[in-house]
């Protein structure tokens, strides 16, 4: 079966980017991988992917988790999503003189 | 706006300065939410290791927001160190500040200023930096 429910995952957006989310802390999404996911959670919430996505990639800046794993150490993108995880978008908290 | 700490805090995030010399420090201040009271100091690691660059650890980042809304904390104040340079903001520093409440708090330590030192707080929303008062409590 390939196909999804509308809405098998929770996404908890963070305080910057809740402008895009009518102010919801956490929505719901579908997908089976975090492309997919991103792409519905777009669908919804016009512009968040592009706050997200930077030439096909995750924005460097940006850490997203499937439920307590970085996804960069999952494939990133094609990390593999299944009902009822728990997807976490935190902006990296970084700067520096340089 | 003023970000009021308390003397106890703010020496304690130049001792950590001091200690992780030459690497920037960094670490966060929570308050409950809401509160915008700068009430639980909370080093973090910078898991650059740089003197020019700063980034709290991925995990710990996740932990660390975790803690917060099982406490209804909010964070308050991000800080970190420039060992070498003014506490103003970087060009880097305003790129990556997405807290639009927090306060931004830049001390320096570097060594033409000692043994004075700069505790400096800012807001940093949408690209724009205002700096603010800081008052010791």
């Amino acid at each position: 079966m390939s196909s999804t429910v509308a809405g098998n995952v929770e996404v908890r957006i963070p305080t910057i980017l809740r402008p895009y989310t009518n102010n919801e802390k956490v929505v719901s999404a579908a997908g089976t991988d975090l492309q997919s996911v991103i792409s519905s959670l777009d669908l919804n919430y016009p512009g968040l992917a592009e706050r997200l996505l930077e030439n096909g990639q995750l924005r460097r800046f940006i850490n997203v988790y499937i439920n307590d794993e970085d996804v960069r150490f999952m494939g990133a993108l094609t990390a593999p999503i299944k009902d009822g995880d728990s997807v976490t978008i935190l902006p990296a908290v970084a700067g520096g003189s340089m | 706006m003023v970000l009021k700490i308390s003397r106890f805090m703010a020496d304690a995030i130049l001792e950590q300065s001091r200690q992780e010399y030459p690497d920037e420090c960094c670490g966060v201040i929570l308050g409950p939410l809401g509160s915008d009271d700068a009430a639980r100091h909370k080093p973090m690691v910078n898991s650059a290791h740089s003197p020019t660059f700063y980034e709290f650890d991925s995990k710990d980042l996740l932990a660390l927001y975790r803690e917060a809304d099982d406490n209804d904390e909010e964070i308050v104040v991000v800080y970190h160190s420039h060992t070498e340079t003014e506490a103003y903001p970087s060009r880097t520093d305003i790129s990556y500040a997405s807290e639009p409440n927090a306060h931004y708090v830049l001390v320096s330590t570097r060594k033409e200023i000692a043994p004075a030192t700069e505790f400096r707080s800012y807001r940093i929303i949408d690209g724009v930096v205002t700096e603010e008062e800081v008052a010791f409590i």
